[in-house]
């Protein structure tokens, strides 16, 4: 088919993003002394006369002469100085290299462990900021460094390596150049004193350098190589859309449990996967018993060791059975083999076979790879109980001391008043409350003291801890056999009821957290939701960071409430932001700040980070701790996303309603500024066009409706400039001495066309006092008035205007027999936008002139609102204005 | 239509009627008024005028109610008067049966002019379409499909003279995009405005309008387009 050879476009895509990254080249070698610095060095000579900008970022010449020779003549960026343990390190200095922008780069050592302080934990990881920034790096390993064969190399040369390489990083390299020696040269050279080892190397150095070794250590390294290049090829066949006999999606499950062999069964898988060139998944199913912290800590070490090594990792929870967990969840992902390890040491009440033997069984259609995983030594635990983690402390001996002593002071006073026959019942009995309490340990001690007691008090030869009968030497048995087993039994059902406590806990929390966070509307609240959350779950301190301006990111809530972080933590805050991963303690960036930051990860990027810190931080997370603490995590990302979301549409929908407004009173605006002048062109035309055909009365009348539309026009025009004045607060009473009959008379005076068609009454007694105003507004407020009622009320109708004094102020009252305005809106005439909602179709008028009466009369000190008419027809606008004190002595005064 | 034509005025507005009425009557028309739509629905049943001057914004009815209501039983020409902004409405008015509209505020001349052209417009399409068609130096033969400019015989694609000859046939009519898209391309493709913009950019070339600056071939922005017979 025509689509299968198309270029596969994730690979096309991966091709295009390394086109962006600086390209990789490794110097790979079999052993140290193989020459990969001097192979490098020469690379970058040959590089440098070709004309290309070359620095050295860091390379080790251990005072070697051939190899400083060859430095020469190449700039070296300044190491970067630490100080660690009192002693002063050197290192390579990431941002200097950053700043310095070379071409290339030499980085020697690619698996070198930087010293705690750095910002990242691995030197690759520095070279990976490196690639990403666009710069060519050259490097060099060895390949007993890559974390898959780390076991098969220490099987070898019974040394473990401690500084590993995810083998992902060799993927990322663009060129491996394999540095070859045979194995009776290099012994040669090391002979010559030509290798450098260092100092905790030298005692295994015989054993190290032995043929043997060095044979198996030069094949792993040509075939790591190979296999590289095989990878290689097939991604650029893809790429290139060459046909060929891809491997299936198919994948391989590698089942861990928290035993000692998972690591090693982890690197297994990634081998074998790798050999088939298959995926695969680590896969860990929850057991119904409670982990022990070594154990968890060794489960967590695996998983975490899987995803370095490229693999995937689920932990699924058990609900009926494991195995059938595992078949159905490898049914479901296209599983093909499955890799388990050999069952550990038979338990000492095993019921049924062991997951292995039954997997081995069940899994009829699949492969099925046994492991053997070698154990060490000090991780095969002597009894398998279950509360292996409670050991006996000072509090629980002193409970068992009490319940032992109790114990045999009751028996005392049983055996003094009544003939009791057994009086070892009543220490079993003993025996059992503190296994049922306390657990196995302190039941085993509480069962030998209750049989020493027993045995000293009560059996004879009273007062000596021989033992004659055979009766008290089952009785001890039975007092061990019941301890044993109760305490195992009733250790069971506590941990059961704390881990259901635990889970019932953290079910509240969560559904208490949901609950908050839907409820919460303000983003702060749901920050705040967030940290009490992950505070109260995971038992710590915990801030939660959101972005703030362009590239920054401040601190919305922490829990107990904090506001500073050191800038060590802010450095790495920053960098989980700036990568969107997580960077800190018990990350591999940054480990050595005092918390954790984790980005919270949303489909459209990341929208925040949290940070925790724990009380205590010499080990690392535990599983269950790193996947509550994601769960958590998810969840507040989730939360903060919506509160963003809604922000958003609210935002939105603001913007739009203040557009709608804008542009009903723009085109209100516009209609009521044309109205008048179509009278007017119309008209000026008419004259114009046909002037002498018109009668001189209808002539008369045209330039009249020219006139009264230019007046209307200019009121217009001054309520637009009122309102802008009121809009921008600078609206200021030029106050004087004024009578409201003047204004009223003027204002009928300026209207006297609209009014024309009323019954126009004014009610003003004589005694209606003088008022501090601005004569020109409060015109303005009464033509408004008058205006509007001339606007809305059916002409020859009744308009009347009146005016009392009252309670020191002054009521001015018009009202007209129109149609009223009911009494919901009475209070949004006001609103400068009110009528504008309604479009053209209302009489012309924008509306504005209510909200210009208010704006006036509160400038006055004064209020305005709309009542029923008289009668309870029409409409009343009802005008309160201050009276001061002063005006009649300034009368009399006159 | 007997001696004087009579208009029909529905504006609430009482000082545009009033220079309406002044003008028109100068002209020998005669002016029925109406404040309200439902009032203008009714003057234009009893009172049978020639022609319908409607304001489209109006009080009580919505303009766009009034043409459809009138066009329910009458054919009689109506002119719309609306504000710059209202390209919708107008569009809406004028596909619902309005023959032309004017854009307030206006010069009572162009009035008078669309006013006539609407009343004359009305026995043409009545009558058996008349063949000849002479504007300027244009002369379109609609019955042989024959166009010539200045004597001159102008080629004409068949789509080019579909358009050519609405236009021609409602000449100093405004005719919406819409309208013009149904008639010549059929109603699968009345959003392919770019057609009648490539089809009259064609005709202005063939018939020497300028396209910068049309004097025959009239862009009523947003609306559609008009043949100007300069009359």
């Amino acid at each position: 088919m025509e689509s299968d050879d198309r270029p596969q476009p994730e690979a096309l895509l991966e091709e295009a993003a390394r086109e962006h990254r600086g390209r990789l080249k490794i110097f790979l070698g079999a052993a140290p002394g193989v020459g990969k610095t001097y192979a490098m060095l020469e690379d970058a000579q040959r590089r440098r006369k070709e004309g290309a900008d070359i620095v050295i970022g860091i390379v080790e010449s251990h005072g070697r002469q051939e190899t400083e020779a060859l430095m020469r003549g190449l700039e070296a960026i300044p190491r970067r100085l630490l100080s660690y343990r009192g002693r002063l390190m050197s290192e390579l200095d990431l941002d200097a290299v950053l700043a310095r922008r070379p071409a290339l780069v030499l980085v020697d050592e690619l698996a070198h462990t930087n010293v705690p302080g750095s910002r990242h934990e691995k030197r690759y990881q520095d070279v990976a900021e490196i690639l990403d920034a666009g710069i060519d790096v050259l490097t060099t390993m060895n390949v007993q460094h890559l974390e898959s064969l780390n076991d098969v190399v220490a099987r070898i040369t019974r040394i473990r390596v401690r500084e590993t390489l995810p083998d992902k990083v060799l993927e990322l390299a663009d060129e491996i150049e394999l540095i070859d020696l045979p194995p009776d040269e290099l012994i040669q050279r090391l002979r010559a004193g030509k290798v450098y080892l260092r100092d905790q190397a030298h005692r295994a150095v015989n054993h190290f350098f032995s043929r043997g070794n060095l044979t198996a250590l030069r094949e792993l390294a040509l075939r790591a190589a190979a296999e590289r290049v095989d990878s290689q090829m097939i991604s650029y066949m893809r790429a290139h859309a060459i046909p060929g006999p891809w491997p299936t999606s198919d994948r391989l499950l590698v089942c861990i449990d928290a035993g000692p062999a998972a690591e090693a069964l982890v690197r297994a898988a990634k081998r074998t996967a790798e050999r088939q060139r298959i995926p695969w998944i680590a896969l860990h199913v929850l057991h119904e018993e409670q982990m022990d912290e070594p154990a968890r800590d060794r489960l967590a070490a695996a998983m975490h060791l899987a995803e370095q090594l490229g693999g995937e990792t689920v932990v699924l929870p058990s609900e009926a059975d494991a195995v059938s967990e595992i078949l159905h969840y490898a049914a479901g992902r296209n599983v093909t083999c499955l890799m388990v390890g050999r069952p550990r040491k038979t338990r000492l009440f095993r019921l049924r076979a062991s997951v292995t033997e039954r997997l081995a069984r069940r899994g009829g259609d699949y492969d099925v790879i046994i492991v053997s995983a070698e154990e060490k030594p000090e991780a095969s635990a002597p009894l398998r109980a279950v509360d292996t983690s409670r050991r006996i402390n000072g509090r629980d001996a002193l409970i068992v001391t009490g319940v032992v002593t109790a114990s045999s002071a009751l028996a005392f006073v049983a055996d003094f008043f009544l003939d009791v026959p057994n009086l070892s019942l009543i220490f079993l009995t003993g025996v059992l409350l503190v296994a049922i309490r306390l657990g196995l340990w302190p039941s085993i001690l509480a069962s030998l003291l209750s049989f020493f007691a027993y045995n000293f008090f009560f059996t004879v030869p009273y007062h000596t801890f021989a033992v004659h009968r055979t009766e008290d030497l089952l009785t001890i048995f039975f007092f061990l056999v019941v301890a044993t087993l109760t305490g195992n039994l009733a250790g069971r059902l506590r941990e059961r009821a704390d881990s259901t406590r635990q889970t019932a806990r953290r079910i509240g929390n969560l559904y208490e957290f949901s609950r908050r966070a839907a409820s919460a509307a303000e983003i702060d609240d749901v920050a705040w939701a967030v940290v009490s959350h992950v505070s109260g779950t995971l038992q710590c301190q915990s801030v939660i960071l959101l972005p703030k301006g362009i590239d920054g990111l401040e601190i919305a809530a922490g829990f107990p409430p904090e506001d500073h972080l050191t800038p060590g933590n802010w450095a790495a805050a920053k960098w989980a932001w700036q990568h969107d991963k997580p960077a800190g303690w018990s990350s591999e960036t940054l480990p050595g700040s005092d918390w954790l930051f984790l980005p919270m990860d949303t489909p459209n990027g990341p929208v925040g980070l949290v940070g925790v810190c724990f009380a205590e931080r010499d080990r690392p997370l535990s599983t269950e701790q790193r996947r509550l603490l994601s769960a958590v995590v998810d969840q507040a990302a989730l939360a903060v996303e919506r509160t963003n979301l809604a922000r958003d549409i609210e935002e939105k929908r603001l913007l739009t309603e203040t557009e709608s407004l804008r542009a009903a009173l723009l085109s209100s605006i516009s209609h009521d500024l044309r109205t008048p002048l179509v009278s007017i062109i119309g008209s000026a035309s008419s004259l114009q066009n046909y002037g002498e055909r018109i009668p001189p009365a209808q002539r008369g009348e045209l330039l009249e409706t020219i006139q009264d539309e230019a007046e209307r026009l200019n009121r217009f025009v001054q309520n637009l400039l009122d309102m802008t004045r009121l809009g921008y607060g600078a609206l200021t009473p030029k106050r004087d001495w004024i009578d409201l009959r003047d204004v009223v008379g003027r204002a009928r005076e300026r209207l006297k066309k609209p009014l024309a068609d009323f019954a126009v009454s004014a009610d003003m007694p004589d005694t209606l006092p003088l008022l501090h105003a601005d004569a020109v507004l409060l015109e303005q407020v009464m033509v408004n008035l008058l205006d509007n009622a001339a606007k809305y009320a059916p002409p020859g109708t009744a308009i009347s205007i009146a005016a009392r004094p009252a309670d020191g102020m002054v009521e001015l009252r018009v009202s007209d027999r129109g149609p009223g305005i009911p009494p919901a809106d009475r209070e949004a005439v006001f609103d400068m936008f009110y009528r504008v909602r309604n479009g053209d179709r209302e009489k012309a008028g924008t509306g504005l002139g209510l909200a210009i009466c208010r704006g006036i009369v509160e400038a006055h000190g004064g209020s305005i609102r709309v009542e029923d008419g008289p009668g309870g027809t029409g409409t009343a606008l009802v005008v309160i204005l201050p009276v001061p004190a002063a005006p009649a002595g300034a009368g009399e005064a006159e | 239509m007997s001696g004087i034509a009579r208009i029909l005025v529905i504006d609430d507005e009482p000082q545009i009627r009033k220079f309406l009425r002044i003008s028109l009557e100068a002209n020998g028309f005669e002016v029925i008024e109406a404040a309200t739509g439902k009032q203008g629905i009714d003057l234009c049943a009893t009172r049978t005028p020639d022609l319908v001057v409607l304001d489209l914004g109006l009080p009580d009815l919505d303009g766009q109610e009034v043409v459809t209501r009138i066009r329910d039983w009458s054919p009689v020409p109506i002119i719309v008067l609306s504000v710059r902004a209202a390209e919708a409405e107008k569009v809406a008015a004028l596909d619902s049966g309005a023959n032309d509209y004017i854009t307030k505020p206006f010069g009572i001349a162009e009035f008078m002019a669309r006013l006539r052209a609407a009343l004359r417009s009305r026995p043409a399409e009545e009558g058996a379409a008349q063949a000849m068609h002479r504007i300027g130096d244009l002369e379109v033969d609609l019955a042989r499909h024959q166009v010539t400019l200045a004597g001159t015989p102008v080629k004409l694609s068949r789509k080019e003279f579909d358009l050519l000859r609405l236009l021609v046939i409602h000449a100093d009519r405004v005719l919406t995009h819409d309208y013009l898209l149904r008639e010549v391309w059929g109603p699968a493709h009345l959003s392919d405005t770019q057609y009648l913009r490539v089809y009259i950019g064609h005709l202005r070339q063939k018939l020497g309008d300028d396209a910068a600056n049309p004097k025959l071939i009239v862009n009523e922005i947003g609306v559609g387009y008009r043949l100007v017979t300069g009359a």
